[in-house]
Order: C-alpha cells, then structure tokens, then sequence
C-alpha cells in the first residue's frame, strides 16, 4: 500500500514536471532567463559553459541542476544566486568572483526563508561569503568545496553562514581561505558532519547562541585561531579532530559560556591550547585525546561542573593551567604521560594521584615571560617539590584513579 | 699544535673513556627510539639530555684530563713548544674526542631509523651542532678552572658547582628575578639574560625548532621575533660563538702567565 502510494506520488511529479536545458547554444542562454520560464516543480538542466551572471533570482520551487560544473561568474558585481523558494534544489554549479564589501554581505548564495532544500556538489571560488542562509529550515548542504583567498578578517566573508536556522545538515563540505569556515548564530537541532574546514584566517567552526546542534566526524585544521563555541546549551561534539592551530592566539576549541555539552572521542593535536574553557558549566569530557599540545586544556575562569572521564593527555607541555585556588571540576579514569606513580594491586588503575596541574604552570600563569624557562632543569625540580607537597596549586584538582595505559576504544 | 692535538685525540681513545661516551650516546639513542618509536619525540627526549649531560660531561672530561696529564704537559713544557700550542692542542683534542662520541653515538641509531628520509633532520643536525658548542664551551670553562687551581679537588669542587650554577641555579635566579618583577615589562630583559648562559640559549634555539615557538609567542612578541627569525638563530649561534672563544682565549692568557 505505501509502495503504491510512493510510485504514484513518484509518477504523478513526473508527469506534471519538465526539464528546460540552458546552454550557449540553446534558446535559452542564460540561466535566469531558464528560471523565468520554468514554473514550480520544474528542473532546469545548465549544460557546461561560463556564465557571466549576478544576482540570479528565483522565487519558485524548482531543481537548479548544472551539468559538469557550469561556471557562473558574477564578475565582482555583488550576489550569484538569489533565492527565495519554499523549496528548491541546487546542484553541480561552480560559483566565481562575489564582491567584497564592508558593508554588504555579498555571496555566492544567499537563501532567505526557504523551509526545504538542498544545496550540494557545488565548487565556490574567490567568494566572499560562499552559502548565506537566512531565516530557514530543514536544508541539507552537502559536499560543496569553498575556498577563497582571504587575507584580513575586516575584508572577508564565511564559508557557510547560518542565521537564525533549524533542523539544518551540513555535511561533507570542504572550506578553506575564509574568515570563518563554518558560521552559525541562533542555530539549533542542527547536524553539522564530515566537513573539513582548514586554512581560514579566524575560526574554522564558530556558533553562537545555537542551542541543541550535533557536531561530529569534522576536521580543522590550521585555522588562524582554532574553533570557537560560545553561549550555546545542550551541545553534542563528538569524533572532530583539531589539529595545528599553532599560533599566538590559537585554540584547538574554545568554549565560552557552555552548558550542558557532551564532549567526547575528538582528537586535539599540536595545538596550542587545547581547549580554553571559559565560564562553562556541567560538560562532560570524554575519551579525547589531547596530543603535544602548548596547553591541553586552560581554565580561564567561572567553570563548575567540568567532569573528565577516559581521556588521553599525552605529551602536551602543559597538561592542565588552572586559575584559581578553588576547583568543582573532576577528572577520573584518565590516561597521563607524564604519570610516573605505579600500581601494585595490577587493576590497571594507579595507586598514587596525578596532580594534573605543575608549578611551573602556575607562574606561566602569574608571570607569562617566564615560559622561556620551559624544559629546563630548574623547573623540572620545582615541579617534582610541588607534585610532592603542593602549596600554591588546589590541592583537590587531581585525579584520584589515573589510568595506566592509554585508553583505546 | 696538530701534534698535540693528534697526541691528545689518540691518548683520550687509548683511555677508552671515549668509547664509553660513544657507547653510552648510541646506547642511549637506540633505546629512546626503540621506546617513543618516533623521531619526533625522542628528539625533545634528546634535548632535555643533551643540555643537561653534555655540559656535564664536558667540564668533567675537561677537570679530569687536565690533572691527569699534568705531568706529560710539563714534560712538553720543557721542550720548545709554544705554551698557548701545547694547551690550545689539548683543549681541541678534548673538545673533539666528545664530540665525535656524541655525533657518531646518536648519528649512527638515527640514521639507522632513516633519520634522512624524515623532515626533521634539520632539527637533529642543530641538536648535535648545539651539542658540539656544549662540548666546547664546558671544556673550555673546565680547563680554566683546573688552570687555576692546583688543588685537585678544589679545581673538580669548583668545576662541578660551575656546571650547577649553569644547568640550574642560573634558572632559579632568572625565574626569582621575572616574578619579582612582573610588573615590569620584562621581555627584553629574558632575551637579555638568557644570552648569558649558554645551556639557556641552547635551549632556547632548540625548543624553538621544535614547534614550541607558538609557545613563547604566545606571551611575547620579542622572543618569536628575535629567535623565531633566521637573524636571530644566526645570532644565537654567534653568541654561543663567543661562548667558545672568550673561554678559549683566556686558556691562552692564564697558561702564558702560569708559572709551572
């Protein structure tokens, strides 16, 4: 019965729907003139060719598909694509050259109100904003590469901007050379998947006030400061890695006003702070890893109810800074590199606290200039006398059942 | 003074404590990349020995020989041989035994572990010229210090605290006097203080070819521009220069005034 039900709702669109083909060629040479004359339901097919276009509009409900990346060169001259339509479909297209401005957000796409569409294998070049999504729902936005070539934050757009959406994926994209690759402000039940954004002068992913969202399965790389998250609730972020967001303001994630986030199985390698927590309440951490970075993890105040279970802290210069004397974080069942004590009842946990947080650490902290004292001899002997009796750092910030061997699962 | 510095080379590898060095760094290079399996990690492993041991051993290597060969120095005394070419002689025999204990002894397991296939052998090669300088410094502070005193005991006394005044106290008063005076602006002054003792600077220059510079530039912009540049490796490199000559030629000055 729902069979039939499918092939005759299947059928029925089929038989009411035509396909208008836009080439060089053709009568139809411009792929505003193919949306013109198309009405909802429609597909209109762009065969392979340049087309210098800009502000491409459309209001109807149709299938924008482009035939081995038919080039749309908006030629600096503001937005490519314009849409408006309930519901539509773009695909295949390689978008070029949108304007900058310091006073308009031009770019390749710009969506506003749309409650059902999907956006996906198109390349964008040289944009300054590549997806601008306004006001929308139930959108998927997968395997769109988007690179640019931006130098300053003032002068450049983001990859793919979310404002005020819902129940959004976005999956597989690839963003690199962009201020942020991926934007979301007053986003929520949202998917974000399998994107890999790297090389963008600011942040790789940054959200705000985007409550309820799942990232998993990204990767960022080399961004000029990391991934930020801020003022969000009931965040899930699972299997990212961040990896090489070395630099003087750099952060592999940074949380600011979290709460109620679940934070597990991501990989934060060679960065130079980890994650810097600020002012974030009741998130668990577990089994990351955290790989040589400059910080592994860097309260910077406000936090309560930070609990981290199974995770990996291996090699980090730093496995933990702390600021303040009074702590209501937790660790547990964590694996430390640098835990030296031992475990004589062999039930794989240690038998002797790791004291996450050093000495040295603590005056980095106080006095910044002396981190030019890092690895030497001095300062591996105050941290031995501080592990030993600690006087300056909180005395209830360890792990009381350190893991012996690195947790793999 | 080739002579002698032949004569010195060949009395150190006679005594063996040469191969012992040698032993000890291969040793030591096998096991730590049998262990971390990545070159990466065992050279921060390497560095945190190379600026701790190698002083070491250079100022004890430096006290040792020299009392020990006190006798066959006067003998050379006695012959018409320049003074300064006698002790120059030993001091670069010295000097060059251990580095080539040190350069053959980790050299030969990372090059074993395909070290020239991997990108870090410009790091590697800096850790054994900074290993090198070590070597010639320390010999050449030890020998002041044996120059000077008679006593065989005050002079290794001496040359032990010299080397815990470098590899620790140095630090300890240099990271008293930054939190004293945080209030100060006081980058400028680390860049400063870390030019007066050679195990800091070699630090330094390694730490910042091992992806720990974000670090430093992480409090100020002085560090990463002085050492993050070529300019300022160059430089470093001249200091620890000047490290080696200033020593070396004060060997000169206190062995033409001795009297034997």
């Amino acid at each position: 019965m729902k069979n039939l039900l499918f092939s005759f709702l299947f059928l029925s669109t089929l038989s009411f729907s035509k396909t208008i083909e836009v080439c060089k060629t053709c009568a139809i040479n411009s792929i505003q003139n193919g949306i013109d004359s198309a009405s909802d339901n429609d597909t209109v097919l762009v065969k392979h060719g340049v087309y210098f276009e800009d502000s491409i509009l459309f209001g109807k409900n149709i299938h924008l598909i482009g035939e081995n990346h038919p080039v749309i060169d908006a030629q600096f001259k503001g937005y490519a694509l314009i849409i408006e339509a309930k519901s539509f479909v773009l695909q295949g297209f390689k978008i070029i050259n949108i304007q900058q401005s310091y006073t308009k957000d031009y770019s390749a796409v710009r969506v506003l109100n749309s409650t059902n569409f999907v956006i996906k294998d198109n390349i964008l070049e040289n944009v300054f904003f590549g997806f601008m999504i306004e006001k929308s729902k139930w959108g998927l936005i997968s395997n769109n590469k988007i690179s640019s070539n931006a130098v300053e934050e003032a002068s450049s757009g983001n990859g793919v901007h979310l404002w005020h959406c819902q129940n959004m994926r976005i999956e597989g994209n690839h963003v690199s050379g962009l201020r942020d690759g991926l934007y979301f402000e007053f986003v929520s039940h949202s998917f974000i998947s399998g994107n890999t954004s790297t090389n963008n002068i600011r942040y790789g992913l940054h959200f705000m006030f985007s409550n309820h969202n799942e990232y998993h399965h990204n990767e960022f790389n080399n961004n000029g400061a990391g991934v930020a998250v801020m003022f969000s609730k009931f965040i899930k972020m699972h299997h990212n890695t961040f990896h090489y967001n070395w630099g003087t303001a750099s952060y592999g994630l940074l949380l600011k006003e979290i709460y109620d986030a679940d934070i597990h199985h991501n990989l934060f390698e060679q960065n130079t702070i980890g994650i810097n927590i600020d002012g974030c309440t009741r998130i668990k951490y577990e089994h990351n890893f955290f790989v040589r970075n400059g910080w592994a993890i860097k309260f910077t105040g406000g936090c309560y109810a930070n609990h981290f279970m199974f995770n990996n802290f291996l090699y980090n210069s730093f496995d933990l800074s702390y600021n303040s004397r009074l702590n209501d974080n937790t660790f547990n069942f964590n694996y430390w590199s640098e835990y030296t004590g031992y475990d004589l009842d062999k039930d794989g946990i240690g038998d002797v606290p790791y004291r996450p947080i050093k000495l040295f650490s603590y005056i980095v902290n106080q006095t910044p200039e002396t981190l030019i004292l890092l690895r030497s001899l001095f300062v591996d002997i105050i941290n031995f006398s501080e592990k030993v009796s600690p006087v300056f750092t909180p005395d209830n910030l360890l792990d009381e059942k350190p893991v012996m061997k690195i947790i793999n699962d | 003074m080739l002579k002698i510095l032949k004569y010195s080379i060949q009395d150190l590898l006679r005594s063996r404590w040469s191969y012992v060095y040698f032993i000890f760094y291969l040793l030591l290079g096998f096991v730590l990349l049998f262990l971390n399996n990545n070159m990466d990690k065992a050279i921060i492993t390497l560095m945190n020995i190379i600026i701790v041991l190698t002083p070491l051993i250079g100022t004890i290597f430096g006290v040792m020989y020299y009392y020990n060969s006190r006798e066959f120095t006067e003998l050379l005394l006695a012959q018409p041989i320049k003074r300064n070419k006698i002790f120059i002689g030993q001091y670069i025999g010295i000097s060059l035994s251990l580095t080539l204990s040190l350069v053959l002894g980790l050299g030969i397991p990372f090059v074993a572990y395909g070290l020239f296939k991997s990108a870090i052998i410009f790091d590697f090669v800096l850790l054994l010229i900074v290993g090198a300088f070590l070597n010639f410094i320390f010999v050449a502070l030890s020998y002041n210090i044996s120059l000077s005193t008679e006593n065989k005991i005050k002079g290794f006394g001496y040359a032990i605290l010299m080397w815990l005044f470098m590899a620790v106290i140095y630090d300890g008063l240099f990271l008293i006097s930054l939190v004293m005076f945080n209030e100060y602006p006081l980058e400028k002054f680390a860049l400063a203080a870390t030019m007066f003792n050679p195990i800091d600077l070699s630090r330094i220059l390694i730490l910042l070819k091992l992806d720990i510079s974000a670090l430093l530039g992480y409090t100020g912009a002085v560090f990463k521009d002085f050492f993050g540049t070529s300019l300022g490796l160059l430089s470093s490199l001249g200091v620890l220069f000047v490290w080696v000559i200033l020593p070396a030629l004060n060997i000169v000055r206190k062995a033409n005034k001795k009297d034997f």
